[in-house]
This record gives C-alpha cells, structure tokens and sequence, in this order.
C-alpha cells in the first residue's frame, strides 16, 4: 500500500492536468487543482511519516524488478522533498485563485491551472523516481509547463524570459542526457541505487568523468548555480506571482535534490572527492552569495529583488554541497526547506501588493505598509527570516551552515555567510523603509488591505517561518536523517 | 588513426553538437537559436543511437538462428526524447510567433533595444 503512495503522487496530478484544461470555467479548473494539490500533499505527508517510521519504501511500476523496470525509491531525501513541492503546492493554490484571474483572463484559466498541474506533477515525479533517464522525463515536463506557465505573465517581457529559460533550461537538460548516455554506455544501467553498485568498477573512466561533469553543469543551470543563474531573475520577475511564488519555492529545491543525489547516492564517494566538485561549489557559492546580494540591493523592482536574492540564497546551499560533510548536507537540507517556507511568503506578500497597485516597482509601493500592515508584516517577518534572525527558520539553516564552516575551520566561508547575512539586512531593509517610512503616492491613498484569501495563505507561510525557527525538532532531525541516506561522512 | 577512424560516429556527434551549441550562442535570430537548440538535441540523440550497436550485432527483433543482437534500450529512450525535443521546439516557436506579435522583431538585439533591459 505504501509504495502506490508514491506512483499516487505523480499519477493524479497527470490525469488531473488534461481534465482542468477541458473544464469550461477558471473557477473549476481552480477547484480541481486545489483538491489534487491538497490530495497529494496529505499523501506527501503520510509518505513523509512512513519513511521516517518503516524506512525505505521502494515501488517498482508495472511489478518489473529493477534495474530492468522503473524503480520509485523513497527514502529521507525525497520524501522531504516531496513534502515540500506538495505542501508549498497545496498553499499556493488558495492564493492562486484571486491573484490569476487578476493577472491571467479568464478563457486563459483553464489552461493556465493545467500547466500548473502539469509542472507540479513533473516536479514530484523527479523527486519520487529512482531511475535516472526517468527523471530526465519529468524534469521536461516540468520545465516545458513552466516555461508556458512563466510567459503568461502581463508584460511583454515574461515572453523574453520565458524564452531565455527554454534555451538555458533546454541546454541544462540536454547536457544531463549526454551525462546519462555516457554513463550508461559504461554501465549499462539506469537505476541509481544499481548505478551505485557498478559505478565503482568503473569510475577510472574519462568517459565517467565526463559524464558526471555534464550532470552536475546540467543540473547546475536548473539550480540557477552562480553563474548559471541568468534566467532566473528575469522568469521570476515577469511571471505571474503565484508561479513566482511556486517555482522560487520547489524549482530550485528539486534541482538541488537531484545534485545531491547523484552526487552522494549515484557516485562514489572517492569518486567525487577526487575531482575538484567540492572546492567549485564552495567557489561559486561564495561568490553567488555576495555578488547576487549586492545585485538585489541596487534593484528597483521588489520581485527582481527577491529573485536575486534567491540567487544569493542557493549559494548558501551550494556551500554546504562543497563541505560534503554529514553537517554541511544537513545545513543544505534545512535550508532547503526554511528557503521554501521565506520565499514562498515573501512573493506572496509582494503578491498581495502587486494585486492592490498593478506593479511592486519601489517608486510605486512607498508608503504602502502604513495601509497594507498586515502585508507589510509578512514581508518584515519573512525579511527577517531572510536575514537570519533568532527566532526564525532563517537562523536555524544559517545556524547549521556557519556550525559546519567552523567544523571545516573554513574561515573564509564563515565570514562569507556574515556578510551576505549583512548585505540581506541592507536590501530588505531598504524595502522596508520605501513601504514604511515614505509618504504613499497620492493616487494609491485609497489603497486597501488585501483580501483575506490572499493573506492567509501569505501568512501559513509566515508563521511556519517562525514555528520552523523555535521549533527545529521536525526539521532538524529530518534533515540529520536524510544526511544519514545520502552516506555523507562526517569530516 | 585507427583511434580516429574507429570513433567516426563520436566525431559526427561532437560536431553537430558543437554546431548547434555555438548557433544557439552566436545567433540573435531567435529562430535560429531554436534550430542550433535543435541541432543539438539531435547530436545527443546521435550519440545515445550510434552508442547502442553491438559490433556483428543484428537488429534488435528475435529471429531463429542470430545469437548477438544490439541493445535496444537507447533506441526506446530516444524516442522520448525525441518527443521532448518536438514539444520544446513546439514551444519555442509559439513563444517566437508571441514575440513577433509583441514586439514585431525577432532579432535579440532589437528586442533588448526596445526593453532597455538586460
């Protein structure tokens, strides 16, 4: 029964995708989207619980065994990771329902909810898969619904981004499918766990190391890795917000998965170690870091600004990928999801705005946080997640990243996280002075708090934030756990 | 020699990548980006096909008599990819036609001229 859990998972959601599109009203399709979404994240969960409890669940399709048949293997890894792109799903849904028909028209819907389904399916397909040409699969559907899903956006522009994200994320596919064809010409497998087992025979090979260098720069364009990262700025600004707020919090998530996974499950651990991948995640994450905040702090525009401040924060991850130690994973991990719980909220309230004025541009929201308090509150307990306050789920990841930098003795990358922390400080603090502290426009006087169905969804995520900060049992000790499956010594 | 000869169909794949890799870079007609996008897809799946053969190998359908066969897997796998790479390219013009209609070019720099962005 446990292992249909995880085929349930991405099965719904691809025969709930067409359905929608065939729905003859937004509202509908809305409906059915909001139950698949809500569905999968109950399953989600309970899957969550029965990895934690049982172990490993492993579902093989149509009764093949692996490695000949599709292998779904879930372990601590995805099934958090599941938990997140099913649960983000099932709160941004509430949200979608005002924000689309706002920025999307009406004959529009239908397909845009279909998409929507379609992107979500494929994002919980790579995370339940355990084949490796599998995933290839679902990262394309994931990847072509976004890209439709992104150039819905008003202006003109979501077209261009949405464009430049399917040349790069196009590229970044392809180059994972020469890394898998590579490898499978020298093991003759397609299942991780038994890519894992003959990998090792193997991994003297130029042909396997290449192989590993095209996934990892594949997967490293998905991530939006500095300096990989110049789709994503664009995509996130230009599209519709709820996808913003979608893909900012489970996209980039699912991508850093599967780096984690192929580099900690599918290859050896020698293997790895003996080539410079460490030393080029703590590269780049460094660099991620501080450039795209200094990037973020000369935006004009607030959603461009939390975009590239998602930049910023995938470097924090990156840096824990580099220490490959059992503290740094973990930090990785918990990031990983306490970014999803910040970010979601943060493009959920700048949402809430853009759904009042029509724009987030800074010369357009001042002043609004004296009329929009609850909207304002969000974005200043989210900012101070972002910064990494005590008391929110920011401190507890960068807590856990700095815990691992001192492990490592690694000086520099301490000093590092400070300073982006202090560059996060200068950038949300400069939002919060234009809402705050500047006198409203005199065209937006009217300007009312937004709809409590936007808000509420803005604040599960908010007070998440805060719960994850005091609370980190739950998070904490999944993430040990999942660093514990991925076989990452410590040291 | 022998080593350049015997790997011809690694070099034909290594070209046409390369090929297609460099119009999707150099080019600022976005349909043409999408055809060097497609070129190079087409090279990967070159390679996955050209991979599989089995030398002396038959074609992969059991017949009486053939003991050595060659692997029909990459075969299956191309096939979805190559149905990845219509739907790509399906969406990749749509966006061109919605460019066009936007912005009434589909040369980059016009397009980055007309946004002064980027």
């Amino acid at each position: 029964m446990q292992g249909h859990l995880s085929l349930l998972l991405v099965v719904i959601p691809l025969i709930a995708a067409p359905v929608a599109a065939i729905l003859p009203r937004g509202r509908l399709s809305w409906a059915l989207a909001l139950v698949v979404a809500a569905i999968c994240a109950i399953l989600a969960g309970v899957q969550l619980w029965a990895v934690v409890h049982d172990g490993v669940i492993s579902y093989e399709l149509g009764g093949w065994a692996p490695p000949w048949g599709i292998e779904y293997r879930i372990d601590a890894v995805n099934a958090i990771v599941a938990m997140i792109v099913a649960g983000i799903a099932a709160i941004t849904l509430p949200y979608a329902l005002l924000s689309a028909e706002k920025e999307i028209p009406e004959h529009q819907l239908p397909l845009f909810y279909s998409a929507f389904l379609l992107c979500f399916a494929g994002l919980l397909g790579i995370t339940q898969t355990g084949d490796i040409f599998n995933l290839f699969v679902f990262l394309e559907i994931s990847s072509l619904s976004s890209y439709a899903l992104i150039s819905l956006g008003q202006k003109r522009q979501a077209l261009t981004s949405a464009y430049q994200y399917l040349i790069m994320g196009t590229l970044g596919a392809t180059f994972f499918l020469i890394g898998v064809g590579l490898i499978y010409s020298q093991t003759g497998t397609l299942n991780m766990m038994d890519l894992a087992l003959r990998l090792p025979e193997v991994s003297g090979l130029k042909t396997v190391h290449t192989g590993f260098a095209f996934i990892m720069i594949g997967f490293a364009l998905k991530l939006a890795l500095f300096p990989l990262h110049l789709w994503l700025p664009n995509a996130y600004t230009y599209a519709p917000t709820v996808i913003t707020v979608f893909l900012a919090a489970t996209a980039t998530k699912v991508a850093l998965y599967v780096i984690l996974r192929v580099l900690f499950t599918v290859f050896p651990h020698d293997f790895v170690s003996a080539t410079p991948t460490g030393d080029l995640f703590l590269l780049s994450g460094m660099t991620g870091v501080i450039s795209a905040s200094i990037y973020a702090i000369y935006q004009v525009d607030v959603k461009r600004l939390l975009a590239y401040s998602s930049v910023a924060q995938i470097g924090y991850m990156a840096l824990g990928i580099g220490f490959a130690s059992s503290l740094g994973v973990t930090a990785t991990i918990i990031h990983l999801f306490n970014h999803a719980l910040m970010k979601g909220a943060l493009f959920m309230a700048v949402g809430t705005i853009i759904y009042r004025i029509g724009s987030c541009h800074m010369d357009n929201i001042q002043g609004l946080g004296r009329q929009m308090p609850w909207t304002f509150g969000a974005i200043v307990i989210g900012g101070l997640s972002l910064i990494g306050v005590p008391g929110t789920a920011g401190f507890i990841s960068k807590w856990y990243l700095v815990l691992a930098a001192l492990e490592q003795q690694a000086w520099i990358v301490v000093a590092v996280i400070l300073i982006g922390s202090l560059l996060a400080v200068v950038y949300i603090g400069k939002v919060i002075e234009v809402l705050y502290f500047r006198p409203a426009k005199e065209t937006h006087l009217a300007v009312k708090e937004a709809p409590m169905l936007l808000l509420a969804p803005t604040w599960v995520l908010v007070i998440a934030n805060i719960y994850f900060g005091l609370n980190t049992e739950l998070t904490v000790g999944i993430a040990q756990r999942a660093a514990q499956v991925l076989g990452v010594t410590s040291g | 020699m022998d080593f350049i000869i015997g790997h011809y169909n690694y070099w034909i794949a290594i070209f046409l990548m390369m090929i297609g890799f460099y119009t999707v870079i150099s080019r600022g007609n976005l349909v043409k980006k999408i055809i060097g996008l497609n070129i190079f897809q087409v090279s990967v799946f070159l390679l996955y096909i050209s991979m599989s053969t089995v030398k002396g190998g038959a074609a992969p359908i059991i017949t009486a008599g053939v003991k050595l066969y060659s692997n029909p897997l990459p075969h299956v796998l191309i096939l979805t990819a190559i149905v990845v790479g219509v739907a790509t390219t399906a969406l990749g013009l749509a966006l061109v036609v919605r460019i066009k209609e936007a912005y009434g070019t589909i040369e980059e720099d016009e397009i980055h001229q007309q946004d002064h962005s980027l």
